[in-house]
């Protein structure tokens, strides 16, 4: 009883504690990490004042939202207008749950929490909260709730800037759902699996990541690029980023959406953004780059050196190495985020739409119909 | 009972995109656009009556504020209007100085266009690479005259000083340069898909149409009327210049584009001609040191980087104008705005009133 106790229920509530300060964390420095890197595209410096070259600069950012004043419009819906950022926020953070970070378990021994002499049994941690036999389902559900929270947030502001704002978020992001989920189909198909887990180990046991998956053995014949490209593209509609950021096109409408918005709701509003562009990155990694499995190059012998720089540390080395790869995939990921903003100009409303309709669900269609056809070929 | 109603919505005066102070207030039928009107006046500040209650040479210190972002060109036309009234004309070197001044101006206004165009589009780098561009124009024109932007920099009967030693060979090294970033930033917009789709065939306005609505300048031309004042009635020594007058064929956004970027071109050709020819010599003819053109009337145009620029000057005698008007290319060009965003998108009409490249200052006056 104690040891399920602790096996089932403290052990994930660390974990979703140490997910969710670690992401915040992320997202504080992802968000250094696009000024400094937009900064560099555009001949500045970007942030320098706050700490060494702008390093304390998240920092400062986040006392002053804390700090700032939270004004509702006199014709908001207050309620509405309160808990819409909450609505936001939640299945952003939600979506970690099944993100797995690294593929070996830490073994932790027993131990006695001193002071209060408690005897905690041997235990086996994993790098994820919970391995849900459908966890990509569960990411592509929990995900989708994400707009609720912005078409609420727009009509609870009463302001025809927010309002129209939403109501082209809500319309970007159900077309935009559909190209996701089809350039996942083609995933599940080679893996066989819909646990986020289990797509890694498939990865691991193929011997190459679904990137690099060659039905014709042919080098540079490899399908799940164009699934790569329909799922990042789909995923940069989804988190409303350049050159798809129509719902907040400050040019236009003002701020879009969160035009009404000011101090921690506005806060709870940018986290939910980056942390659904870190999820993004995350999902990329794990379905198309192999998780946590290391870069080879295709050659064998690198995998054994690659796969633990720590072998001093053993179970625990290969795990940190795991998320080490894990994590230069996430970040390269999201640097050509980044570098979209950069670079492109944005879409117009009706644009977007075809671009959706028109061309990436055809493309997602017939996307699954080849990934299929090799598939019965290989046999 | 269900129904449908047209949302009716304020773009600015305070909006990030209008330029300045415009006011357009906007009927949309969800995203279309069905009615739009934009109303001026919230930056007017009198410039035509403190006109007529200064003196010529104060006058000419209002003509900075006016269009702020081509001050020499305003200046240029003033005191050509004054110099007529007097009967004067320019030394030798000040016109060919007057050319170089105004045709860098002329780069510097339409990087600017450039730049805010781009970013209204959502381009944002574009922005800040046009901006380090007018750095450099903006750097040579402070060394000429001190100022950046409100240069007052003209005077009757030529300049008040020569360029500084150095300054044409900081002009001609500016020159050599330009031509290399401009196709960067070109390249950057134009193989761009997103940027196509958002300037061809947005706003087509026809040559015919242009010239019923009085429109002049760059916008203009892209329609395909070859009107420009700088060929049509030579002033000051364009008539020696050798220059293209670039025209469009449909007159959509992406025609002012092309139109606008191959006018940078072609100024820096004229202003790299008008290094090599100008002549040695004093920069200023005698004029009296206090202007009272006898009693008369004139009207002047120049081209402006916006469009045909126009002043009008009553004299009666006396150091002060009895009357003092100025065209304004913005406001005429501005009247077309209904005209070209009837049956667009709420993202166009951004894009539009930045391709028709206005400033509120000479609008308002």
């Amino acid at each position: 009883m104690k040891e399920q106790l602790i096996q089932y229920l403290a052990v994930p509530m660390l974990q979703i504690a140490a997910i969710i300060g670690v992401m915040l964390l992320c997202v504080m420095y992802l968000v250094l990490w696009e000024r400094k890197l937009i900064a560099f595209m555009q001949v500045r410096m970007g942030p320098m004042r706050v700490g060494y070259h702008g390093l304390l600069q998240p920092i400062a950012d986040v006392v002053k939202l804390l700090l700032k004043e939270d004004v509702v419009p006199k014709a908001a819906d207050r309620w509405v207008h309160l808990i819409s950022p909450i609505i936001l926020m939640i299945p952003a953070l939600a979506c970690f749950a099944v993100i797995p970070f690294t593929g070996t378990s830490f073994e932790v021994g027993a131990f006695t929490i001193p002071l209060v002499n408690y005897d905690v049994p041997a235990l086996t941690v994993t790098s994820w909260v919970a391995d849900l036999n459908i966890g990509l389902l569960y990411f592509l559900a929990i995900s989708s709730l994400g707009v609720y929270g912005l078409v609420l947030a727009g009509w609870s502001s009463n302001s025809k800037y927010s309002m129209l704002g939403s109501l082209r978020s809500a319309a970007q992001m159900i077309s935009y759902e559909v190209p996701l989920g089809l350039s996942i189909v083609a995933i599940l198909m080679l893996s066989g699996t819909a646990s986020l887990v289990g797509i890694v180990e498939a990865q691991q046991e193929a011997g190459h990541w679904w990137l690099f998956w060659a039905p014709l053995g042919v080098p540079l014949l490899w399908p799940q690029f164009i699934g790569l490209f329909l799922y990042f593209v789909a995923a940069v509609a989804e988190t409303n980023r350049a050159p798809f950021d129509l719902p907040e096109a400050e040019t236009e409408l003002v701020a879009g959406f969160h035009t009404e918005y000011s101090g921690m709701k506005f806060a709870f509003m940018f986290l939910a953004e980056y942390l659904n562009m870190i999820l993004a990155a995350l999902i990329v990694s794990v379905l198309f780059l192999g998780g946590w499995l290391p870069v080879t190059f295709g050659i064998p012998g690198l995998s054994e050196l690659f796969g633990n720089f720590l072998p001093f540390l053993g179970g625990a080395g290969a795990a940190i190495t795991g998320f080490f790869w894990l994590a230069l995939k996430v970040f390269l990921v999201l640097t050509v985020y980044l570098w979209l903003r950069a670079t492109f100009p944005r879409y117009r409303y009706d644009q977007l739409m075809s671009l959706g309709w028109k061309w990436l669900i055809p493309m997602g269609l017939a996307h699954v119909m080849v990934t299929a056809l090799f598939m019965l070929l290989r046999g | 009972m269900l129904g449908t109603r047209e949302l009716e919505i304020n773009l600015g005066p305070q909006h990030p995109s209008t330029h300045g102070v415009l006011r357009v207030k906007l009927k949309l039928d969800g995203e279309t656009i069905v009615e739009s009107d934009p109303v001026i006046g919230y930056l007017h500040r009198g410039c035509e009556k403190l006109g007529e209650n200064r003196n010529y040479i104060q006058t000419e210190v209002y003509t900075d504020r006016m269009d702020y972002i081509a001050a020499i060109n305003e200046n240029l036309v003033y005191i050509e209007a004054v110099e007529k009234l007097l009967g004067v004309e320019a030394a030798p070197r000040a016109q060919y100085m007057r050319v170089i001044l105004a045709e860098l101006q002329r780069i510097a206004s339409h990087l600017v266009w450039l730049a805010t165009h781009a970013l209204d589009i959502g381009a944002m780098s574009v922005f800040l690479y046009c901006f380090r561009e007018r750095e450099a124009i903006l750097d040579l024109i402070e060394g000429y005259c001190g100022a950046r932007l409100t240069t007052n920099a003209i005077r009757a009967g030529g300049m008040r000083l020569d360029f500084p030693d150095g300054w044409t060979g900081a002009a001609k090294d500016f020159c050599d340069e330009f031509p290399a970033r401009l196709k960067e930033y070109d390249t950057l917009l134009k193989t761009n898909r997103i940027w196509m789709g958002r300037t061809k065939d947005i706003g087509v306005i026809s040559g015919e149409k242009a010239l019923s609505y009085g429109i002049t300048g760059p916008c203009l031309r892209a329609s395909g009327v070859n009107y420009d004042v700088r060929k049509a009635m030579p002033y000051e020594v364009y008539s020696e210049m050798e220059f293209d007058v670039p025209l469009g064929s449909v007159g959509d956004t992406y025609d002012r584009y092309l139109v606008r970027l191959e006018e940078m071109r072609q100024s820096r050709l004229i202003v790299l001609q008008a290094l090599a020819k100008m002549p040695e010599g004093p920069v200023m003819n005698k004029v009296p040191k206090r202007i009272k053109p006898p009693a008369g009337e004139v009207y002047v145009v120049n081209e402006g980087p916006r469009g045909e620029l126009g002043v009008y000057l009553v004299s009666n005698g006396t150091d002060t104008a009895e009357r003092c008007r100025f065209k304004s290319p913005c406001f005429v060009n501005l009247q077309a705005l209904p005209e070209l965003a009837k049956g667009h998108m709420v993202a166009d009409i951004v894009a539009l009133i930045g391709t028709l490249d206005i400033v509120l200052g000479c609008i308002d006056r």
